[in-house]
C-alpha cells in the first residue's frame, strides 16, 4: 500500500453570506464575495490528517479544481496538515459548467496516477448541495465506498465506516482502496494557525490540466435560469371555521 | 509544532476536574470566578468569560495548557489591512526596492480577505493615490466614477432646500471619484502582494509585546480553540507572535489595541479626547431610468434635529449596472438615550427627495462604522517606541469633506518614508534587537505635510456646531470663516468632550418614535445585519467584554434605559427579563457585531470593552 490519502477539496462561498441572483439569471453573485473551504472538505482534510499523526497512513495530497483562487484553499489544507497540492485549473466557462461527473472522473484519475489507497471527500459541497462525487469517484474507479462517514478507522487492509443513515447508523468494512465521504460528526476540524499558514507557503502545489488527465469537461447540462426561492406569503387569520372553510373553497384547496 | 493530542490529554482532565467542583452549584450561570477578585454581585448572571477580564493563570480549567507560543521575526509588522496599512506596506516596499535593500513587511488584517471590514462611502480623492502610483490608472485602479455632479441640499420634513455647491466649500468633490473602498483595498492589496509583502488576512492580532525596557516588541495574534465559558477546546492553539524592530498600528477608527496604547504610553495627555460618528451604509441596485452614474448627494436636517450632528450620502456608482451607495452619520455627542441612529436612517430614506430613487430597487449590502470627527484637536501623540499609529486609528478625517481616506493613506506612506532608514539602518547594524525602534520623525513629517495643513483649516467646523443654533450655527460659522477665511482664524475651538459623557438619564428625554419599516425602502434591523454577511464562531467567548458584569442592568439600564439597545447597528445588545423573577438582564449576541466599535465608544459607563474576535470573523463586506 503507498499510504497515500487523497482529499478533495472545494472552494464554495462562505456558509454565512447572503447569496444573491446575478440579474441576468444566469447564476450566483460571486465576484468579491467571501469563499471558504467547503465544510465537509475540512472534516475530510482533518481525518486525513489524523490518519497520518496517527502513522496509519504517510501522506496526504488536497486536490481541488477550479480558477487561480482554488490554490487560496489548498493553501489552507497544507496549512491543516495536508503535504503537498494539486490544483487543477479550470477557469472562465469550463468553471461555470463544470460538475460532479467531471470532478469524479478527474479525481479517479488523480487516484489512479497517485496510486493512492484512500480517497476522501466531503459527503457533499453546501453550494449545489449534490452529494454525487463520492459516489462517482468510486464507481468509476470500481473501488468500494463509504460514505456518510461518523467514524472511519482502518483495519489491517480494511476500511471499518460507520455510517449515517435515516433511522440510524450502519457499519460497514470495506475493502481498500477505497473512496470515503465525510458527514459532520466525523471530528472537529482544527484550525489553520498562521505558523502553519506561514509553512504552507513553503508546501508545494503541482498544477495541471484537466485535459492532461484526459478528462472532458464539455458538460451534458445546460443551465437555462437560477431563481431565488418566492418570497414567503403572509398569511391570512380567519375569525371562524366557515371563514376558514370558505378560504379554502376559494384556493381551490377543497 | 504541537500535537493536538497533548493538549486534549490536559485539558479535558481539568475539565473533568472542574465538573466535580461544579456539581455543587444549583446553576451554571451564577458559576463566579476563581482566584481574582470578583466584581460582579453573586445576582448578577455572569455575561463576561474573555480572558482578557478572567485572567487563565488564575483559571484551573488552563492548567497544564501549553501556553508557549510560536515566534517569528520580520523587519517591520503592520496591523491592519486597510487603506494606512497598505499604503504605509507598500510604500515601505517601493523604497526597498529601489534601493535595493531586503525588507520583510508583515501585515496581519482581522478579515478573512482583504477589504471584507472595510467599510466607506466613499468619494476618494486621489492626491495620496497619486503620490503612492503616480501610474495608478494603468494598473487598474478601481476609480470608476468620476463626479459629475454635487448636490447638497437641507432636509426638512416634506422638503428640500437646494445649498448651492461653490467653489472652495469643503465638501465639494470636483476632481475626486466615487469608489467601493472595500475593492479599492482589495487592488491595494493586490499591488503589495506584487510587492513582497506578506499579507495575513484571517489573523487578528490580539495583543501587544514588549521589550524589557517596555518598548513594542510586536504583536500576538488571537488564540483559537476557546469555548463560550472561557474553557479551552480539543482544538485550543495559542496565537502566534510576530516581532518586528517597529510596528504600526492601522487599525482604523477606534482600535482596541491602540486604545491599550494610548493607555500605557500615555499619548493623549495633550489633546483632546477623540470624538466619533457612527455611520451606517446599504447599496442598492435601482432602476435604470434613475441612475445618474457620478451624481453625488449629501444632506443634512431632517431626520435629526439641529442639536444631533449627522446627515446622509447618496452616490451613484458607475460599475456596470444601476448602483447607488447610501447611507448616514449619526453624531455620537448626541444626548438622547432614544436615538436609534439605524431607525433615523431607515426613515430619512423615506424622505420625498430619497425615496423616489429607491422606489422598484433592490438593497443588496448594509453594514456600519464609527468614524472619527476629532481632527486636528483630537490627534495624540503619534509615535512611542517600538511603534506608531497611522490612518483612522489616531484619526485624520477631515470632517467637513467627510473624507478621510486620501490622509489616511498619507499618513501611512510618511510612516513609511520615517521608519524605512532607521529599519534599514538596524537590519545592517546586525545586533540583536532588545528595544523597538521610536521614530519621532514621522509625526514631525506628518506636521509639516498637507495633512496637517489640511485638517487645520477645518478644525473649527465641527466644534461650531456646539452652540444654541446648532447646525445652522455650524454652517454659517463654516460659511464666514472656512469659506472665506479658510480657517486661519487664530482661535481654535474645543470639543465637548468625551461622546460617552454626553448622554442624558432616560427620563430628561422624550422617546422617540419611529415608523415601522416598510419592508421596501425601509427595513427592521434583523434582515439588515443577515445581508452584512456577518458571522463568528459561535463557539467562543463573546468578543464585546464587560469590566463588571453588574454595571449594564444597574446603571445603563436603570439611567439611561439601556442606549446600546439602540446605537448598536447589529441587534448585538439586548435587555431581556430573566428566566426566573423579576428583572432584566444584558444578552450579548456577539456572533452579530460587525465590528463598528460604537458601543466601545458610546457606552455611557465605558464598561464595554471590544476587544478582537478569532481571526476571520465579522462583516462579509463586498466593495462597501
Amino acid at each position: 500500500m503507498s499510504g497515500r490519502v487523497l482529499v478533495g477539496v472545494k472552494r464554495v462561498i462562505d456558509y454565512a453570506v447572503k447569496i444573491r441572483v446575478k440579474p441576468d439569471k444566469s447564476g450566483v453573485v460571486t465576484d468579491g464575495v467571501k469563499h471558504s473551504m467547503n465544510p465537509f472538505c475540512e472534516i475530510a482534510v482533518e481525518e486525513a490528517v489524523k490518519l497520518k499523526e496517527k502513522k496509519l497512513i504517510k501522506e496526504v495530497v488536497a486536490v481541488s479544481c477550479g480558477p487561480q483562487q482554488a490554490q487560496e484553499t489548498i493553501r489552507t489544507a497544507l496549512a491543516m496538515g495536508a503535504d503537498r497540492g494539486i490544483h487543477v485549473e479550470v477557469s472562465g466557462k469550463d468553471y461555470d459548467n463544470l460538475g460532479p461527473l467531471h470532478v469524479s472522473k478527474i479525481m479517479a484519475a488523480l487516484a489512479k496516477k497517485e496510486e493512492a489507497q484512500l480517497v476522501i471527500l466531503g459527503k457533499q459541497a453546501i453550494d449545489d448541495d449534490c452529494n454525487q462525487t463520492g459516489q462517482m469517484t468510486a464507481a468509476l474507479l470500481d473501488w468500494p465506498q463509504g460514505t456518510f462517514a461518523s467514524e472511519v478507522t482502518l483495519e489491517g487492509g480494511k476500511v471499518k465506516v460507520v455510517r449515517e443513515i435515516d433511522g440510524g447508523l450502519e457499519t460497514v468494512k470495506i475493502n481498500m482502496p477505497a473512496v470515503v465521504t465525510a458527514d459532520l460528526r466525523l471530528n472537529t476540524p482544527r484550525y489553520a494557525t498562521l505558523p502553519n499558514i506561514m509553512k504552507a507557503k513553503k508546501k508545494k502545489i503541482a498544477n495541471v490540466k484537466p485535459s492532461e488527465l484526459g478528462v472532458d469537461l464539455t458538460s451534458r447540462l445546460e443551465v437555462l435560469r437560477v431563481d431565488e426561492p418566492p418570497q414567503r406569503q403572509a398569511g391570512i387569520k380567519v375569525e371562524t371555521v366557515d371563514d376558514l372553510v370558505g378560504k379554502l373553497r376559494e384556493t381551490g384547496s377543497i | 509544532m504541537f500535537p493536538a493530542s497533548r493538549y486534549s490529554c490536559h485539558a479535558s482532565r481539568c475539565i473533568r476536574a472542574l465538573k466535580t467542583v461544579q456539581v455543587d452549584h444549583t446553576s451554571p450561570q451564577l458559576y463566579t470566578t476563581l482566584g481574582r477578585r470578583s466584581s460582579s454581585s453573586l445576582s448578577t448572571p455572569r455575561i463576561t468569560t474573555h480572558y482578557t477580564i478572567h485572567p487563565r493563570d488564575k483559571d484551573p480549567r488552563w492548567e497544564g495548557v501549553e501556553m508557549e507560543r510560536f515566534a517569528d521575526e520580520a523587519d517591520v509588522v503592520i496591523v491592519g489591512g486597510g487603506p494606512a496599512g497598505l499604503s504605509a506596506a507598500i510604500r515601505l516596499k517601493q523604497l526597498a526596492n529601489e534601493q535595493q535593500k531586503e525588507l520583510r513587511v508583515c501585515l496581519v488584517e482581522k478579515a478573512s480577505q482583504m477589504g471584507a471590514h472595510t467599510l466607506s462611502g466613499a468619494c476618494l480623492e486621489p492626491s495620496a493615490l497619486h503620490e503612492l502610483f503616480p501610474d495608478w490608472k494603468e494598473r487598474g485602479a478601481p476609480l470608476n466614477t468620476p463626479v459629475t455632479e454635487d448636490i447638497f441640499s437641507i432636509l426638512t420634513e416634506k422638503h428640500r432646500i437646494p445649498v448651492p455647491m461653490l467653489p472652495g466649500l469643503p465638501m465639494r468633490n470636483h476632481g475626486n471619484y466615487i469608489i467601493r473602498l472595500g475593492n479599492f483595498v482589495g487592488w491595494l492589496a493586490e499591488q503589495a502582494e506584487e510587492l513582497g509583502v506578506e499579507l495575513y488576512p484571517g489573523y487578528a492580532a490580539s495583543e501587544v509585546l514588549f521589550h524589557e525596557d517596555g518598548s513594542v516588541k510586536g504583536i500576538a495574534t488571537n488564540d483559537v480553540g476557546i469555548a463560550k465559558d472561557g474553557s479551552p477546546k480539543d482544538v485550543f492553539e495559542r496565537g502566534m507572535e510576530l516581532h518586528a524592530k517597529v510596528t504600526l498600528f492601522g487599525e482604523g477608527c477606534h482600535g482596541h489595541l491602540a486604545k491599550q496604547l494610548y493607555k500605557r504610553f500615555n499619548l493623549r495627555e495633550n489633546c483632546e479626547p477623540q470624538t466619533y460618528a457612527i455611520g451606517l451604509k446599504e447599496v442598492w441596485t435601482i432602476e435604470e431610468k434613475k441612475w445618474r452614474p457620478g451624481r453625488v448627494e449629501h444632506s443634512v436636517g431632517w431626520p435629526l434635529n439641529r442639536n444631533t450632528y449627522g446627515g446622509s450620502f447618496l452616490y451613484h456608482l458607475n460599475e456596470g449596472e444601476p448602483m447607488v451607495a447610501l447611507g448616514f452619520v449619526v453624531g455620537l455627542d448626541y444626548s438622547n438615550p432614544y436615538l436609534n441612529p439605524f431607525r433615523e436612517f431607515q426613515r430619512w430614506k423615506h424622505h420625498p427627495f430619497v425615496a423616489p430613487t429607491l422606489e422598484g430597487g433592490h438593497r443588496i449590502a448594509y453594514g456600519a462604522r464609527a468614524l472619527n470627527e476629532g481632527g486636528f484637536q483630537s490627534v495624540p501623540k503619534l509615535t512611542f517606541p517600538g511603534g506608531l499609529l497611522i490612518g483612522c486609528s489616531p484619526g485624520f478625517m477631515n470632517v467637513p469633506k467627510i473624507k478621510g481616506t486620501h490622509t489616511a493613506m498619507k499618513s501611512g506612506m510618511l510612516a513609511a518614508e520615517a521608519i524605512f532608514p532607521r529599519v534599514v539602518a538596524v537590519a545592517e547594524g546586525g545586533e540583536a534587537e532588545t528595544t523597538g525602534l521610536h521614530v519621532p520623525e514621522y509625526a514631525e513629517a506628518l506636521k509639516a505635510s498637507w495633512v496637517w495643513k489640511e485638517l487645520r483649516a477645518v478644525r473649527n467646523i465641527r466644534p461650531s456646531f456646539h452652540n444654541y443654533f446648532g447646525l445652522y450655527g455650524g454652517m454659517i460659522y463654516t460659511g464666514i470663516f472656512y469659506w472665506i477665511l479658510r480657517g486661519k482664524e487664530p482661535w481654535t475651538l474645543k470639543h465637548c468632550g468625551r461622546d460617552a459623557d454626553q448622554l442624558k438619564p432616560a427620563k430628561d428625554c422624550t422617546p422617540i418614535e419611529y415608523p415601522k419599516p416598510d419592508g421596501k425602502i425601509s427595513f427592521d434591523l434583523l434582515s439588515s445585519v443577515a445581508l452584512s454577511g456577518t458571522n463568528h464562531e459561535g463557539d467562543q467567548p463573546a468578543h464585546l467584554t464587560l469590566m463588571d458584569d453588574s454595571v449594564p442592568v444597574n446603571k445603563n439600564l436603570a439611567i439611561y434605559d439601556g442606549p446600546e439597545q439602540r446605537f448598536c447597528p447589529a441587534g448585538v445588545y439586548e435587555y431581556v427579563p430573566v428566566e426566573t423573577g423579576d428583572g432584566m438582564r444584558l444578552q450579548i449576541n456577539a456572533q452579530n457585531c460587525v465590528h463598528c466599535k460604537t458601543c466601545d465608544i458610546k457606552d455611557p459607563s465605558q464598561n464595554i470593552n471590544w476587544v478582537v474576535p478569532e481571526g476571520g470573523g465579522g462583516p462579509a463586506y463586498n466593495g462597501m
